[in-house]
């Protein structure tokens, strides 16, 4: 009699939609409110009117990974810098906002 | 076959053994004078007025998966026109007239029920701004009523009147507003095209496009090249991986809405029924199932299932607003993938690339556009022209500043 | 009564008294309502739902399509409970369904007669003619039949709960692989959780009679059980469905607390917890499937494991005269326990014909039932034999079993599909298919009794060990290793008549063939076409039968034909157990000023905006309409004082040596420039151009800003300067913070204003606080801010104090004034007073409207750049004839305007091609003694001094209107700075 496969998977180290808060920890995503395309970080200051089309308007909206910007409203108030694949809804990276910000300057 | 009363007499009498084939199964050919991509509501109605419109007959639509399966499939069954800012108003104006004799039309039963559609009040605001609504709905020919908080009880007085959280300051109803038979309208569309000559291919997944001098030849697919002189998108919740095929990138986001059912009850909800501070609607089907909605679950997704923040709020705010619900089971939610455009509204349009031309971005309002919609880019794509229903819906409206914001909440494809 | 004499987990000691329609029966502790109606010899318990057949119970378990009842009086009553989870409580009334008049004769059983006519998808081709009658004629009478039980109609009284739980490892069920699994991790020291749908842990174990190390399974499991219990790492949670897997580990699940009680004595009758687990083991069982044969639906006719769970846990025979008609060897258990319980087996009938049946009765390999007879219920069926003859069989109970699905529905609630193995002839969950989750046991199709506690116990193992917890090996226990054999049998082919397969909605094999002559092929056609797999079960006895049999039509194979998507939740979740919480005012918090209850005890009308109540209006003895109070506190601020509590307005407190340079790119004027001591009124713009919310904001000190924002924008204006302060500019040494709760404002407006502050502070001269002046002084002792702003265009301040002292400043500020001739005034009144002086609120806002349309091009500034400067600028945005902010009075012989009316030029039909803007605010002005509006009018800041039509389509208004400054009231602002 043909038995089941093995049954022991890999625990993948993930939140889906758990969202790992640099400040304030492991949370239900329904503490956080999303705003969109981390794109909205790069604001185009002294632009024009092209410039800003794209940056309000036009979005890659991929299938896979999303870099996205997320508030932890009901915590810490911090915006998070987040990478997000959109399918799974698996989240594999969680930064504060601010300081990606930082690093690139 | 056409559907008559005799038809069903006589297959009734004979075992039901002569009913032929809804639609057939047709390989596709080498090539189209018009291709559709996107076998859903839209892309089936396109077909079905391109060809009995516009008298086109070498049509085809390639569906990725199988015909009716995209958001025609996955919604609340919703029709009604009481949109607010020019634009929308004359084109959800003319849907519903089309939706009105659309079982004629299709010989299909797609069970339109004008059960009335009523949006709540909850605040003096509130009730001003639903005035100028319902003005503007009558301004453009539809039906308005403006109700206070006494007309809303004798219509729905079982909604809680005594203590809700948002009480009820009085509502709008649109009496023309109601639902139908979501699956039925994408066989009916399906049923017209394919007599009319249109092959549905399903199964037959676009996977890239061909495109010469700025202009549309022909489309890749799973099962082989496909020649085109004009292609139409219309695959909604994918509409940003398709045109990003043709170099496009488009004003859209990929939300997930999730829709419910309960199990089937005795009727006890009339109308169709909105809750705006509770973010969530309810209508009873003619089976008895309770179907309900609220706002999408607020981030990028692709993945046709939702989380439980939404799912619990939404049973709350029935909770809250028509307590007798408590003791009916929600038996089956499921999601669907919404284009959200960045000012709450549609494109039908011409692209960049000569041939292409674009149907997206219908947020939550896909359902009950579907006749305007398909009988809207058909004559697009027909005549190269914007049908009279359908001036505004335009892919620059956002470089020129034309947007029609509904909602008037701006580039949050999340907070529409 | 077909109570066994002896066997069960019932108390046999006690009786419980219940009704079914109408007639008391009695059942025991440890029955359910479909358990105690068999022992009562009850078979009739439901109608389907379209043809409205006759049904029994088919299942022992949640699956139930048949037995539905109603439980319940009154607003308690709930419809479509499954007789077979719903446990017998004293006094319990249960009625059947979906009948008139009565179960045993339903009038719309006619539809049965009728059914060559209403096959699978009848009605999308009729109902058409003549075109009204649709909606007219059959709509309603289709929906007059429609539906299973009823509700109430009354409000859910009932107490629900929501919680949330966190564990190491959450097992799914408690039968031997969830036992076991849990055991194993519990031992390993992980913090477990096991849920299980049932009230008796077990699963079916406590449905065979089986043997597990060396004693009944039933003990067994008791014994496991009570050990979990003691443990202080574990929680077991009986009466628990998981109904939903979601993202991040997180479950959903529905306890049902006091479901089973006659009086829950103030406990929630049901708690939906949210469950949060590392690890997920998956040990929920399989569910046996039917066979589908002609009238293979009749009362009686029962899956083959219902049979035997009725007898072992229940100690009730389902018949007298027991047949059997199966593909596997689970048929003969069924027998030969039914032999062994005393009952007589009048066939077993086996479709194989390679085996044999080593069962003390008549039996048929090779062999089909095809066709049963009876009223009400089985009284015969009709066999074909293996050599093509037909026998006809007494049996008052005939126990199909076609094999068993695995319980795989929590796997695809990610969107996980299935795979299929064709040694058991079932869908196997998918490994991976929800992650952190693994299946053990019948749920992965292993159905031997050690086979299950084998694999519980090595994904236990699996995850301890992914938790980094300690290996144990507890020691395994003996039990029957026997996996059945069977072969792949769907529907008996070959016959005349309707064999079901969705038994609830009435769908059978002919309607599945139907659906595929019509080309409705692929899965989600068929479904969708014929109802199957709609009904409350989900599908869970029918979709596999169902795809089976379309697979043989197409001439695929059942893989190739696929599967539809198992959607969450497991079994349906009442509403009011989803919705706990939010029932009242329990949907949205409610937010209350310091004044709230001062205001109250003041007789004050409240009204709601947003989230907060605030004070409509103060009647004073002799008014009865709101109109008196409203004309009153405006007169009265117009020529005395008035004292508001504005609270509510958003506060935000902005900190740190560039605050100033973080303002000016906020908002569109410039606030950098801004003196110590003086307020501005600023104008914030969306990046797209569009107005957010306006509002004054305070320079306290260098390096220190107090802003104000709208009372609803207050939340999204806090967020959009964290976005800028923490997004876009990191590099600016600025911080906020939200206050809006920490200070209590409250305006004195009015030409008393001053002379009534000065009896409170010290000095409020001209001089010291000018007109958009501020600063901190001590208010009748307490510190506190003063701003000399206005919202009413008379000489007016708004004075902060800490919240704490909110009530106290409101009393004592009003009492002062009511002594000059003044007194409080309520939101009416400030709504008539801000509309007089073309004051704006998200009225005029509606995050469609630029600041040139307010009329505020001036105050965007060219010398910086700030949110919303390039997009604001865009051709559709700078158009002149865009609809453009103007007051509007009255000049025809309809004095009267009504909000929301539409503007039409004078001599035009009002249609939509013709109109001309709306009218956002409207009151009327005690001050100018008659109606004024606030409109938007295309090109209106050209046509001040035109007269055009506001019209109300709605409630027959039509009325004359000349445009006009939207500022009515003291336009040149001289008694602002007076």
């Amino acid at each position: 009699m043909m038995r089941a496969p093995a049954l022991v998977q890999i625990c993948i180290e993930n939140g889906n939609m758990r969202i790992e808060c640099p400040h304030c920890g492991d949370r239900d995503h329904r503490e956080f409110e999303y705003l969109g395309s981390a794109k909205l970080l790069e604001r185009p200051n002294g632009g024009d009117a092209a410039a800003y089309h794209d940056y309000v308007y036009l979005r890659k909206n991929p299938t896979g990974e999303n870099t996205e910007l997320w508030q932890h409203v009901m915590g810490c108030s911090a915006w998070l810098h987040i990478v997000r694949n959109v399918t799974t809804h698996e989240i594999t990276e969680v930064k504060l906002a601010r300081d990606l910000k930082e690093v690139a300057r | 076959m056409h559907y008559s009363v005799l038809q069903i007499l006589k297959n009734g009498l004979t075992g039901n053994k002569g009913w032929k084939p809804v639609w057939r199964n047709p390989e596709p050919k080498k090539s189209y004078d018009v291709v559709i991509i996107g076998g859903g509501g839209h892309g089936l109605s396109t077909a079905y007025y391109l060809a009995k419109t516009h008298g086109i007959r070498n049509i085809a639509v390639l569906e990725k998966g199988y015909l009716g399966g995209g958001n025609v499939g996955r919604n609340t069954t919703i029709v009604r026109a009481n949109y607010l800012q020019d634009g929308n108003l004359e084109f959800y104006s003319h849907s519903l007239k089309l939706w009105e004799n659309l079982e004629q039309e299709l010989n299909y039963n797609v069970m339109l029920s004008q059960r009335g559609c009523l949006m709540l009040a909850h605040n003096d605001g509130q009730y001003d701004a639903m005035a100028w609504r319902g003005n503007s709905n009558l301004a453009t020919g539809d039906d308005a009523v403006l109700m206070g908080r006494e007309d809303v009880r004798k219509l729905v007085p079982f909604l809680n009147f005594d203590d809700a959280r948002f009480p009820i300051r009085g509502g709008l109803l649109q009496r023309t507003g109601g639902t139908a038979r979501h699956d039925a309208v994408a066989w009916g569309y399906a049923r017209g095209a394919d007599m009319r000559g249109v092959d549905l291919i399903q199964n037959c997944e676009v996977k890239g496009f061909r495109i010469e001098g700025g202009k549309i030849k022909g489309v890749e697919t799973s099962r082989g090249y496909i020649g085109a002189g004009k292609v139409g998108m219309s695959v909604a919740g994918r509409t940003s991986q398709v045109a990003e095929m043709a170099g496009l990138r488009l004003p859209i986001e990929s939300h997930v809405l999730q829709a419910f059912v309960t199990e089937a009850v005795k009727p006890v909800i009339d109308n169709v029924i909105s809750f705006g501070m509770g973010h969530f609607y309810i209508s009873q089907s003619d089976k008895g199932g309770l179907v309900f909605g609220g706002d999408i679950d607020g981030y990028n997704s692709y993945s046709q299932r939702g989380n439980l923040p939404m799912v619990e709020h939404v049973a709350e705010a029935a909770m809250t607003l028509m307590p007798m619900v408590g003791k009916s089971r929600m038996l089956r939610s499921w999601g669907g993938i919404m284009d959200m455009s960045m000012d709450g509204s549609p494109i039908i349009d011409k692209t960049p690339v000569a041939g292409l031309y674009l149907n997206g971005g219908w947020c939550y309002g896909g359902f009950k556009a579907t006749p305007a919609a398909g009988a809207a880019f058909a004559h697009l794509m027909a005549t190269g022209k914007k049908a009279d229903w359908a001036t505004k819906y335009n892919l620059n409206r956002f470089e020129t500043g034309h947007v029609i914001d509904d909602e008037g909440t701006g580039a949050r494809p999340n907070l529409h | 009564m077909s109570r066994l004499p002896s066997g069960g987990l019932i108390d046999r000691d006690v009786s419980i008294p219940f009704t079914f329609d109408g007639q008391t029966y009695t059942a025991h502790p440890g029955d359910t309502l479909a358990s105690a109606l068999l022992a009562n010899g009850v078979r009739l318990m439901g109608r389907s739902f379209k043809y409205h057949r006759p049904r029994g119970v088919l299942t022992a378990g949640s699956e139930e399509p048949n037995a539905l009842m109603e439980i319940g009086v009154g607003a308690d009553r709930i419809p479509n409970t499954r007789a077979t989870t719903q446990e017998v409580f004293n006094g319990m009334v249960a009625q059947s369904q979906n009948r008139f008049p009565k179960l045993q004769a339903d009038m719309l059983a006619v539809n049965d007669l009728l059914s060559p006519f209403l096959g699978a998808g009848f009605y999308y081709k009729t109902f058409m003619w003549p075109k009204k009658f649709w909606e007219a004629v059959y709509e309603p009478i289709i929906r007059r039949a429609a539906g299973l039980g009823r509700l109430s109609g009354h409000a859910d009284q009932s107490i629900y709960e929501k919680a949330w739980a966190y564990c190491d490892v959450l097992v799914v069920g408690g039968g031997p692989a969830g036992l076991m699994a849990a055991l194993t991790a519990a031992k390993g020291g992980a913090k477990v959780i096991l849920a299980d749908e049932d009230f008796v842990i077990g699963g079916r174990l406590n449905s065979e009679q089986t043997v597990v190390d060396g004693k009944h399974s039933q003990q067994w499991a008791v014994d496991v059980a009570t050990q979990l219990e003691a443990m202080p790492n574990v929680r077991v949670m009986s009466r628990t469905t998981v109904t939903g897997a979601y993202d991040g580990g997180t479950y959903g699940a529905v306890e049902r607390v006091a479901d089973h009680v006659e009086d829950a004595q103030g406990a929630p009758t049901q708690i939906f917890w949210r469950i949060v687990a590392k690890h997920t083991i998956l040990a929920a069982g399989a569910t046996e499937r039917p066979i589908a044969f002609p009238d293979n639906d009749r009362p009686g006719i029962m899956l083959a494991s219902a049979v035997r769970t009725y007898a072992h846990r229940f100690g009730v025979a389902a018949g007298q005269r027991v047949a059997v008609f199966t593909n596997n060897d689970d048929g003969w258990r069924t027998a030969r326990d039914a032999l062994a319980a005393g009952v007589t087996v009048t066939a077993l009938i086996d479709t194989r014909t390679d085996v044999q049946p080593d069962v003390d009765c008549p039996t048929f390999t090779g062999a089909a039932v095809i066709g049963t007879g009876g009223r009400l219920g089985i009284e015969r069926l009709s066999v074909r034999t293996s050599d093509g003859s037909v026998q006809q069989i007494n049996a008052d109970c005939l126990a199909v079993s076609g094999g068993w699905n695995p319980s795989l529905h929590l796997t695809g609630h990610m969107g996980g599909k299935p795979t299929w193995r064709d040694d058991i002839a079932a869908f196997v969950p998918t490994v991976g298919a929800i992650p952190n989750l693994v299946v053990a046991g019948a749920a992965n199709g292993n159905f031997s009794t050690l086979g299950a506690l084998k694999e519980g116990m090595v994904a236990a193992k699996a995850a301890l060990k992914n938790l980094g917890l300690k290996q144990v090996r507890p020691k395994m226990p003996n039990a029957d290793d026997a996996q059945d054999a069977i072969s792949p049998y769907w529907h008996v082919p070959d016959v005349k008549g309707r064999a079901w397969l969705d038994f609830q909605n009435d769908v059978t094999v002919k309607d599945i063939a139907a659906a595929h002559r019509e080309n409705f092929r692929s899965v989600e056609h068929m479904k969708r076409y014929t109802t199957l797999g709609m009904a409350t079960d989900q599908g869970k006895l029918s979709n596999m039968g169902a795809l089976a049999v379309m697979a043989e039509l197409t001439g695929q194979s059942i893989p190739e034909t696929g599967t539809t998507i198992f959607r969450p939740p497991y079994t349906p979740v009442q509403m009011g157990t989803l919705g706990a919480g939010g029932a009242g005012k329990g949907f949205a918090p409610e937010r209350f000023t310091s004044s709230h209850d001062w205001a109250v005890s003041r007789g004050a009308a409240m009204i709601e905006v947003g989230l907060w109540h605030r004070a409509s209006w103060f009647p004073l003895n002799g008014e009865t309409h709101w109109r008196q109070s409203c004309d009153r506190e405006v007169d009265m601020v117009r020529r005395a004082v008035g004292v508001c509590d504005v609270s509510t307005l958003g506060k935000i407190d902005i900190q740190g040596p560039d605050a100033g340079v973080f303002l000016d790119r906020i908002y569109t004027n410039m606030f950098s420039t801004l003196k110590v001591g003086k307020v501005r009124y600023g104008l914030m713009l969306r990046e797209d151009g569009m107005v957010l919310d306006d509002g004054t904001t305070a320079r306290m000190g260098e390096n220190h800003f107090v802003m104000t924002t709208t009372t609803g924008a207050a939340g999204p204006v806090m967020s959009h300067l964290e976005f800028c302060a923490q997004c876009l500019w990191p590099e600016l040494d600025v911080k906020m913070i939200s206050v809006t709760e920490q200070w209590a404002q409250v305006a004195v407006a009015g030409p008393k204003s001053r002379e009534l502050l000065a009896e409170v502070i010290d000095d409020v001269s001209n001089e010291s606080f000018p007109f958009m002046g501020c600063g901190e002084t001590s208010i009748a002792g307490v510190n506190g801010r003063l701003f000399r702003i206005s919202f009413s265009g008379e000489l007016a301040y708004e004075l902060a104090v800490p919240s704490r002292y909110g009530e106290a400043l409101m009393d004592e500020l009003v009492k002062r004034a009511e002594a000059k001739g003044g007194g409080a005034y309520g939101m009416e009144a400030l709504n008539v007073l801000r509309i007089e002086k073309g004051f704006l609120t998200h009225a005029e806002m509606d995050g469609r409207v630029t600041a040139a349309d307010l009329g505020m091009s001036g105050m965007m500034s060219k010398k910086k750049d700030f949110i919303g400067k390039v997009s604001s600028q865009r051709e559709g945005l700078i158009n002149p004839m865009r609809e453009q902010l103007v007051g509007l009075k009255p000049v025809g012989p309809v004095r009267q305007i009504l909000g929301g009316s539409i503007m039409v030029n004078v001599d035009a039909e009002p249609t939509r091609k013709n109109m001309q803007g709306h009218v956002t605010s409207v009151c009327y002005s005690p001050t100018l003694n008659g109606m004024i509006a606030l409109a938007f009018v295309k090109g209106g800041h050209t046509r001040i001094g035109q007269t055009i039509r506001a019209v109300d389509l709605l409630r027959n208004l039509d009325t004359l209107v000349e445009i006009v400054s939207p500022q009515f009231h003291d336009p040149a602002g001289e008694k602002l700075r007076g």
